[in-house]
Formats: C-alpha cells, sequence, structure tokens
C-alpha cells in the first residue's frame, strides 16, 4: 500500500474550521508513521487563507472552486473528492466529524466501497496498519477498530486531537474551477442561531439541569455562560419538559462533548448525560444533594444551593475579569 | 408511494453497559433493548409523511429475532408492514446499509427514514451510505421535513445554527430529536400489531471492512474534591480553576 493521504479541509463562510486543522496535523503525523504522503483539498467559493494547512504540515491543497459551492451541497462536495481520489490514488482519508464531516464522510465512503471509521478519538499506527479507537453507548465504552478494505475513511471528533503549534509553512494552492457541479442536494441557507456558541465547539460548557427549578431561571446558566465566554447546555430533562432547546442536550440522546471545563449547575448525574460529558478535561458540579451521581466525576463541586452560589460565581469572575 | 422507515434495536440509554467475556462485544445481561430512540422520530415522520400523500409505510431492521419487538412497536404505533432481515452474526455499516439498500429497492420505497444514528454504536453513518449504494438523495440531521411534489425542503442541525437543504425524490431523510413528536401507540393498534406478521428475510452477504479488535470501558474518573456547602467556597473554587486547572 502506498499510504497516500488525503485530509478534507471544511470551510463555512470561507473560513477553515478549526477540526480542519486537527485533521491535518494528525494526517501529517500519520504520513511519517506510515511512511506515506500527505495533501489536503477542499471545496467552496471564495476561502481565507488556505495556504495556512501548510503550518500543520501538509503541503498542499487543491481547492475546487465554484460560486455555486460556496454553501455545502452534500451531491457536488462527494462527487468531486471521490473523483479526486481516484484520479490520484489516495487511499486513507481523514475529515473532521463535524455536521458536514459526518454527512460527507460516509457517502465518499459508499462511492469508493471504503469501510469507515466515524468519531475517531485516537489513530494509532500499527506497523502498516490504523488502528482507530471510538467511544460507541456515548462513550460507555470504547471499540478499537481496524479498517480492511483497500481505501479507508476516518472523520476525527473535533477537540481531541492536538494541532499542535503552527510552523511558518505554506501549503502550495491549487486551484480547480468547477464546471456544473452536482446540485442534486444543496444548502440554500444557513440559519444561524442569535449570537449563541454551540455546545459541540465550545471551550467551555455550562449546562443546567432540573435543579434549575425551571426555564425562567436559566438565566443564570446564561449569564455565567456569557462571562465566561462558553456555551449553554441543558441535561434531557429540562429540554423535554420544553425549558431548553434540543439543540443545547447534553448526552447520550443529545451532544457528545469533550470542553476544556464543564460545569453542570442542578444536573443530578443521569447515566446518559454523564456518558455524553465525562471525557470534559474539567468539571465543576454545583448541586444540593451530596450523592448526585455527578459528583463521582466532578474535579471540584460545591453541595450547596445553586441559587446561591451561581450568583456568587459571576461576581467573583467579574471580579477577576475587571 | 411507497415510504420505508429503517429501525434498529438497542440498549436502553439508561443501561449500564459491560464488555463481555470475549473482549470484543457488550455483555447482553441485564440490557434492557428498545427502538432506538432516534428511530422514533423517522417512524413518526413516515406515519406523516402516509397521511398526508397516501401510500404505504414498511419497517425495515437487521438482525436477530430480538428486533421482532422493535418491529411490533412500529407496527403498533401504525406502520404497515414489517421486514426482519435475519442476522446472527456482525456486520459493520456499510455491510448494513447494503442489506438495506437491497431490501428498500426490492420494496420499491421512494421515501426512506433512518433515525440519525443509533444509540449504540453512535456511528451515525447508516442513512448516508444507503442513499448512496441506492442512488437516492440524501438529508441528514433533519429537524423539519416538507415534501411538496417532488421537491424537499428540510432544516438540518449544524454546529451553531441550523442549514436549509433542498433536494428531490427519491430521497433518504434522518431524522433529529425536534423533528417531531412520536405518538403513542394505541391499544387497538398494538392489539393489530400481534396479529401481523412479520416478513423474514436472508439479506445477501456482504464482507466487512472494519474489524473490531477489542472493546474496553473508559478509565474511571476519581471523584474529585468538595470545597464546599455555600457561597463562601466560591473565592476557592475560582482559585482552583485559574491557578491549577489553569481554565478560566
Amino acid at each position: 500500500m502506498a499510504n497516500k493521504i488525503l485530509v478534507f479541509i471544511e470551510q463555512r463562510n470561507g473560513l477553515i474550521k478549526k477540526p480542519s486543522f486537527e485533521a491535518a496535523k494528525t494526517a501529517a503525523d500519520l504520513a511519517v508513521k506510515l511512511s506515506g504522503t500527505v495533501e489536503s483539498v477542499t471545496v467552496g467559493n471564495e476561502i481565507e487563507g488556505l495556504e495556512k494547512v501548510g503550518s500543520y504540515g501538509v503541503a498542499k491543497v487543491t481547492h475546487f472552486k465554484n460560486s455555486d459551492l460556496a454553501n455545502y451541497s452534500p451531491s457536488a462536495y462527494a462527487e468531486l473528492i471521490t473523483k479526486f481520489v481516484n484520479e490520484n490514488g489516495f487511499d486513507i482519508l481523514l475529515f473532521g466529524a463535524t455536521s458536514m464531516g459526518k454527512d460527507l464522510a460516509p457517502r465518499v465512503s459508499a462511492k469508493l466501497d471504503a469501510g469507515l471509521a466515524i468519531d475517531c478519538v485516537a489513530l494509532n499506527a500499527d506497523g502498516n496498519d490504523i488502528v482507530a479507537t471510538r467511544p460507541i453507548f456515548a462513550g460507555k465504552a470504547l471499540v478499537d477498530v481496524k479498517i480492511t478494505s483497500p481505501k479507508k475513511v476516518f472523520a476525527l471528533r473535533p477537540n481531541v486531537f492536538n494541532p499542535g503549534v503552527p510552523s511558518d509553512a505554506k501549503a502550495d494552492l491549487s486551484v480547480v474551477n468547477v464546471d456544473a457541479p452536482n446540485l442534486n442536494v444543496k444548502v440554500t441557507e444557513i440559519k444561524k442561531s442569535e449570537g449563541k456558541l454551540d455546545v459541540a465547539e465550545a471551550d467551555i460548557i455550562v449546562s443546567g439541569g432540573r435543579g434549575m427549578k425551571g426555564p425562567e431561571h436559566f438565566h443564570l446558566v446564561e449569564e455565567l455562560s456569557q462571562i465566561l465566554g462558553a456555551a449553554t447546555g441543558a441535561s434531557r430533562a429540562v429540554v423535554d419538559a420544553g425549558w431548553r432547546p434540543h439543540g443545547e442536550q447534553v448526552g447520550q440522546t443529545g451532544k457528545t462533548v469533550s470542553p476544556t471545563l464543564y460545569i453542570a449547575l442542578g444536573i443530578s448525574g443521569a447515566i446518559q448525560h454523564l456518558a455524553g460529558m465525562r471525557s470534559s478535561k474539567y468539571i465543576v458540579a454545583v448541586n444540593k444533594d451530596k450523592d448526585a451521581p455527578i459528583f463521582q466525576i466532578a474535579d471540584y463541586g460545591i453541595v450547596g444551593d445553586l441559587f446561591e452560589v451561581v450568583p456568587a460565581m459571576i461576581e467573583e469572575i467579574k471580579k477577576i475579569k475587571s | 408511494m411507497k415510504i420505508a422507515v429503517c429501525v434498529s434495536h438497542v440498549p436502553d440509554t439508561a443501561a449500564k453497559i459491560n464488555i463481555g467475556s470475549d473482549g470484543m462485544s457488550i455483555d447482553p445481561a441485564g440490557v434492557t433493548y428498545v427502538v432506538n430512540p432516534y428511530d422514533e422520530f423517522a417512524i413518526e415522520e413516515a406515519l406523516k409523511s402516509k397521511e398526508k400523500f397516501g401510500g404505504e409505510t414498511v419497517a425495515i431492521s437487521l438482525g436477530g429475532d430480538a428486533n421482532k419487538e422493535t418491529l411490533r412497536k412500529a407496527l403498533a404505533m401504525g406502520i404497515d408492514n414489517a421486514v426482519l432481515l435475519k442476522e446472527s452474526g456482525y456486520r459493520d455499516s456499510l455491510s448494513v446499509s447494503k442489506a438495506l439498500a437491497d431490501e428498500i429497492k426490492a420494496q420499491g420505497a421512494e421515501l426512506v427514514f433512518f433515525g440519525k444514528q443509533s444509540v449504540d454504536f453512535d456511528n451515525s453513518v447508516v442513512g448516508q451510505l444507503t442513499a448512496e449504494l441506492l442512488g437516492y438523495n440524501c438529508i441528514s440531521v433533519a429537524v423539519s421535513f416538507t415534501l411538496d411534489g417532488n421537491k424537499i425542503i428540510c432544516e438540518r442541525e449544524i454546529e451553531g445554527g441550523k442549514e436549509v437543504v433542498e433536494t428531490n425524490l427519491p430521497a433518504v431523510i434522518t431524522a433529529q430529536k425536534g423533528l417531531n413528536e412520536p405518538r403513542y401507540a394505541s391499544l387497538k393498534g398494538i392489539m393489530a400489531a400481534k396479529k401481523k406478521e412479520i416478513i423474514e428475510k436472508t439479506p445477501a452477504a456482504a464482507a466487512n471492512y472494519v474489524e473490531v479488535i477489542s472493546m474496553k470501558k473508559p478509565a474511571s474518573k476519581q471523584a474529585g474534591k468538595i470545597i464546599g456547602t455555600d457561597s463562601s467556597a466560591v473565592p476557592e473554587l475560582i482559585r482552583l480553576l485559574r491557578e491549577e486547572a489553569k481554565v478560566i
């Protein structure tokens, strides 16, 4: 096997998404371990700073360009990448497991008849093979898998792989203008949630549970989030009760997250919630019930009334920030 | 119009997961299995589509006899027919998708719903893979669905918002929480489902490209410090976050 690695660089609004740099660095490291080569591909219209992938160790980027490709089109993106892979004989593909990556990787994999491992949290070279580790049951267990097809597709969970310190190297950019892309499936509009950070992308998450006692008290969660530059999360109980939108739900039927800091307010820690956030680097819990399971995985806990503790936290952080 | 919904039978999200003695599978002892939660949204959307556009609905599941329980639940909610693709061994996502694509083609279904992912192996890819194998259009992680003539418009959830996606039939849609409010099975539905035949088929063999090497539980986290019981503990908490954890 030639071990020709290709990394997909994701852009939205013409800006490169951070998980693509994580994938680029991981691909560059793998290429060294497998004595292979690495390059990258992107699809879009105007894209800022593409040569930056060079600073993560990927020396070449091919940009498939067309004004109709500025927004994601699953049909066009999958077709262009597949054709590029077949023409150049790539055998290992890396994506970020973002909402675009998770949609796109399987389409490419089906077209290539390639096995795929999605949402990987580790990729290790084992001789000429790659062993991928992925969480299953939302993190209640981990599985190690090996792909045996000639072509292999991996998607890496965001915020897990270290992109390292970027160098000054710049990638060579090759732009390919695309005629008449296949727009059978096409994004026509993006509706952003008003100035809100998504739990899947945040470094810090402040989540509220049933202990918040009602939707009218979530301003406390939001204030603390805002002052920390954090995303607001929620437990399944409060989403099912209609207090918060499902986009904020953390856990097995919500989002699985691994931020640097996770602050759980009034969340007891049902097994399906813990599964979705246990890999956070630091966990803080505030809860009245000292026996709440959340304290078994929290690094720092306050057993007390959150309606008293949270305003004090907001004040204390304000003091530091001013 | 023929509408299909693909369903899987998975451990309840409240279940504790233990690794089997082979170190390569889940120990089923004491685990309750349920309809995959996201598949309930898929079933509901299939039923709503039939109510609106007419036609016939079929639920398809791949697995052992235990999956009949999930298929019965789909029938009880109002799905017309059920097919079990019998498989006792391991199949990876692509191999599962090949079997499902064959059956969807045999059924002649033009509109197919899946849950956006099964909550056991969390792959979130079988809908997209199956669509590609069928040459159907596909929208994943849909939180809204409208069909007008041949044209489909969905909103799909992305980081920090939604994107509006347009396509045409034939299509596969994978359902995210929020797409609808799944109905409860009526007593009449449950009784009728008991009498319905679940058609059993043997899917064609397909190679697995993803080999399981081992499974393990994540390293258990040490419980940390309880810093205090009221707001007087807050300055110490913030100090630890700044100086020990260095996160704020």
